[in-house]
């Protein structure tokens, strides 16, 4: 049985090819395109929102997206133990329906960053973790906004609940603001939900998980992704 | 008719990186009396509404729940019956 992807596109989303890519080719799951106008997931097991400039980023990012008629499914899914996956403006989408906590400022540098950096995973029991063997993984980020901020008793509650699933690091896994590049809080790069079934991160795996570009540590979350849904289906 | 002007300012306790480095360039042009510079947005429309209530409930809604976010921001509106 093949595991389906379902990748929501939006106007101005443009990671959405790559992470189809992924999904069919690289892991040789299935993958479906999911037009945000729609309201069908037709069937998929996992959710991506991918990353781009949804709506432009007018207003504010993935303020607009939010209210996208997809995105009532996404939520329903997402609400019912659905695992949703946002990546980079995807994860803005996700902050700004309230399926993660925060929100996203402006870069510190208020410079658009385009670089690889290393991120230390540091819970690696999670659905998007779990088949990473690696400490400290090398994937790019992409974004102006990438400025994670929260109030102290929710950056607490995250850490408390081993929320905070990848951040900023050294290529040891050093963390300090030397190895922040955008000034988020805790050096915080991604970040589940209580329930675990809804990641957010900034970096993009979907651009460091085919080997032609000599970049492949982004493959563990997708590879996580799919055996945690298959060892579900066998369970059943 | 009504005539909005909905105001969004980042909260005091949000750094405000924008109004940080526009505030540079006032220092560099030599304007040494100028201190504190947030921005924010600006958003103004027509409101279709039988009465002044109606219509302030319905801009308080639309900047809570789509023009602002309330972990950054706050906003403060403007309405007034369009001549």
């Amino acid at each position: 049985m093949k595991i389906k992807y379902g990748i929501v596109v939006f106007p101005g989303s443009n990671c959405d090819h790559d992470a189809y890519y992924v999904a069919k080719k690289i892991i040789n799951e299935d993958s479906a395109f999911l037009w945000h106008k729609e309201n069908d997931l037709q069937g998929s097991d996992v959710i991506i929102l991918p990353g781009g400039f949804s709506y432009g980023d007018y207003l504010r990012t993935g303020a607009i997206a939010k209210f996208s008629p997809i995105m009532n499914s996404v939520i329903e899914f997402a609400n019912k133990g659905g695992i949703v996956l946002g990546i980079c403006n995807g994860f803005q989408i996700l902050l700004e329906t309230g399926l993660l906590p925060g929100v996203m400022l402006k870069n510190e540098s208020l410079k658009f960053i385009c670089k690889d950096v290393y991120l230390k995973v540091e819970n690696k029991n999670t659905i998007f973790t779990n088949k990473i063997s690696e400490d400290v993984l090398q994937i790019p980020i992409a974004h102006g906004e990438g400025n994670y901020f929260a109030d102290e008793n929710t950056l607490a509650e995250l850490e408390g609940n081993d929320q905070i699933v990848f951040r900023y690091s050294s290529p040891k896994g050093e963390i300090s603001d030397e190895f922040n590049p955008n000034g988020s809080k805790l050096n915080i790069a991604g970040i589940v939900n209580k329930q675990g079934n809804v990641l957010g991160m900034m970096p993009h795996p979907e651009r460091s998980s085919d080997s032609v570009l000599h970049k492949t540590d982004g493959i563990g979350i997708f590879q996580s992704i799919t055996e945690t849904i298959r060892s579900k289906v066998a369970e059943v | 008719m009504f005539k909005a002007i909905v105001i969004i300012k980042r909260r005091p306790s949000i750094l405000d990186p924008q109004g940080k480095a526009v505030e540079e360039g006032a220092k560099l042009l030599g304007f040494n009396n100028i201190s504190g510079t947030r921005i924010g947005k600006y958003v103004e429309f027509n409101v279709d509404a039988e009465d002044y209530n109606s219509a302030e409930k319905e801009v308080k809604e639309y900047a809570e729940k789509l023009l602002s976010n309330p972990i950054m921001e706050d906003f403060e509106f403007h309405l007034e019956e369009a001549k």
